[in-house]
């Protein structure tokens, strides 16, 4: 699925009684300077509803030890509850199978770990990466690491001036020394969501398996991993509603057997001796130590959460927020927005004229407006709309229409300040 | 409220017109302060004579509290000895990071407008830019960045 159905936005506001879930978030009731919290922050990172953090609780009460090793009764207890956790995942993204799915540190640490492990051992001098515009750094340093280790090269795909990708552009930089795509399934810092099903296919037809960041997609667009038939599939549980410290790989088995490991350590070997060490069958080939246990848990706890709510209905309610967030701020003379595909998650990135985007993000701070200023790990993105940073407001769906108003009513503040 | 009081009239007008902005064609000195944080970037030139500051101008991208900053220092420096520029330098850095007690004698006299700043951390290192720059061009260091506090170990030419 590349786009999101938008056939329920127009009931979007009342299908739902939202009102109700967002009062799950307990964060959203504080304060700042007074001032109630309007937290637009959401592509940097959720917050986390009561019932995620409370199975946090639970688990560090009653269910917390070391897994895959002991006997006792916590092990074995802690040892499910970290499988049922993966299971949840591998059903949230349809993976054929459990083993299928790493966790790691973030998504980050998911690319990194493809880098090592796919990259180090497959692609050679002479290679050719193919990345996009849109990458977050995290899939662009990894592959420049190893392009500069291995004497590879990077192609990149450009975008136009609504910031989408040019997929005719992408289908002409492909030849036979093609060899590993990297790509962005929606950008952190414009909200394009791109078109990679068909992007996934034109690369398998050259035989090039093709890694998706789904960093910002998973919270906001089903993800079907065998309908998209990507190779490998990195999210993070922070964007999620769920804990920092974790994230998946999804990969297909076939390839992750056929994969080096990445880290060495405990739990990732099947025997060893200092003549010769056996690793172990994936996923644990690749998860090397004592994995983040609680937070997989919490992951669990927050696609559980998602799901209850759908993530259909998500969608629906952020579009509509999207929708009336840019109409009132394309009414804002000298306010810009940076990114205007047709394909968009619930992100706004906009510049103000004359106003640096670090001291829109101050004075809105004042307000108690919390939005994301910078490059957003995106420089190539800034470049290509020569701008040097933007201001950000990324919508989650248990913010409020009312939130937009307020967003509006402080940018018109911020203007006043420097008229 | 302290943003309030860090968007006075004051930093508003140095952003709006700021003094000394543009790039001295003979200069003796010069850097280029980088916070790779924001992307923002600034570009130092002066003249030094006799250890006198007869002359100096910045440009560069950067946002209302470093262009201020900047404006500021300049105006505050110039005609200046360079121990009195470097007096400045850790002075404006101490009141930045809230170490400095403004109401002892110091030579800061309207840049305390800044102290403000430091209880918004994430925007210290933009107050502090301009000044980081300042010194690394005085000691004819090419470039600086709030990432480098060190950057007096750096080596360059002189123009």
């Amino acid at each position: 699925m590349d786009s999101v159905d938008v056939s329920l936005k127009s009931e979007a506001f009342s299908d739902l009684d939202w009102e109700k879930i967002r009062a799950d978030f307990p964060i959203l009731k504080l304060k700042i300077d007074g001032k109630p919290l309007i937290y637009l922050d959401n592509a940097a990172s959720s917050q986390m509803p009561q019932q995620v953090i409370d199975r946090l609780v639970r688990y560090q009460t009653t269910q917390h030890a070391n897994i895959n090793r002991a006997v006792h009764y916590l092990s074995e207890v802690a040892t499910m509850e970290y499988h049922k956790a993966r299971c949840r995942l591998q059903q949230f993204i349809n993976a054929r199978e459990d083993r299928e799915i790493i966790f790691t540190s973030g998504t980050t640490d998911s690319i990194n770990l493809v880098m090592h492990g796919y990259g180090r051992k497959f692609i050679k001098a002479g290679d050719e990466i193919i990345l996009t515009t849109l990458e977050h750094h995290s899939n662009i340093v990894p592959w420049q690491m190893l392009a500069n280790e291995k004497g590879a090269k990077i192609r990149v795909v450009p975008i136009n001036d609504k910031g989408e990708l040019e997929v005719d552009e992408y289908e002409k930089l492909f030849n036979e020394r093609t060899k590993f795509v990297g790509l962005i399934h929606v950008s952190n810092a414009l909200g394009t969501i791109n078109p990679i099903k068909r992007m996934i296919d034109f690369a398998h037809q050259h035989g090039v398996p093709v890694l998706i960041d789904g960093a910002q997609a998973a919270p906001h667009i089903i993800v079907d991993v065998q309908a998209l038939d990507c190779d490998f599939y990195a999210f993070s549980a922070h964007k999620l509603c769920g804990p920092t410290g974790v994230g998946i790989l999804y990969g297909k088995a076939a390839l992750l057997e056929a994969m080096q490991p990445f880290k060495g350590g405990g739990d990732m070997i099947a025997s060893v001796s200092f003549e010769k060490t056996t690793y172990n069958t994936i996923p644990h080939k690749f998860e090397a130590g004592t994995p983040p246990i609680a937070a997989a848990i919490g992951f669990g706890a927050a696609i559980d959460y998602l799901m209850a709510i759908g993530i259909k209905s998500i969608a629906a309610y952020e579009l509509a927020l999207l929708d009336y967030a840019t109409e009132c701020l394309n009414e804002i003379p000298g306010v810009r927005i940076i990114g205007t595909a047709a394909e968009k998650t619930a992100v706004i990135s906009f510049t103000i004229d004359g106003i640096h985007p670090h001291d829109i993000g101050t004075i809105l701070n004042q307000d108690g407006i919390a939005v994301r200023t910078g490059h957003h790990c995106a420089q190539p993105v800034m470049q290509r709309f020569k701008v040097p940073a933007t201001s950000r407001a990324s919508f989650a769906f248990y913010n409020r229409k009312t939130e937009v108003d307020a967003l509006i009513a402080g940018i018109k503040t911020v203007q006043k300040v420097f008229l | 409220m302290v943003t309030k009081s860090l968007y006075q009239e004051v930093i508003l007008d140095h952003n709006r017109k700021p003094r000394n902005y543009g790039k001295l064609d003979y200069a003796s000195h010069h850097a280029v302060g980088h916070n790779p944080l924001c992307g923002d970037r600034l570009d130092i030139t002066l003249q030094l004579e006799n250890d006198q500051i007869n002359n100096i101008a910045f440009e560069g991208e950067s946002c209302a509290i470093c262009k201020a900053s900047a404006s500021m220092m300049t105006a505050a420096v110039k005609g200046r000895s360079r121990l009195d520029a470097e007096i400045l330098i850790h002075e404006f850095r101490e009141l930045a990071t809230g170490k400095l007690d403004i109401d002892h004698p110091h030579h800061l006299g309207r840049l305390t407008i800044f102290s403000g700043i430091r209880d918004l951390p994430t925007r210290v290192k933009c107050a502090i830019l301009p000044w980081h720059t300042l010194q690394a061009a005085l000691n004819s260091i090419d470039n600086a960045s709030t990432e480098n506090n060190d950057s007096a170990q750096a080596v360059s030419s002189k123009l």
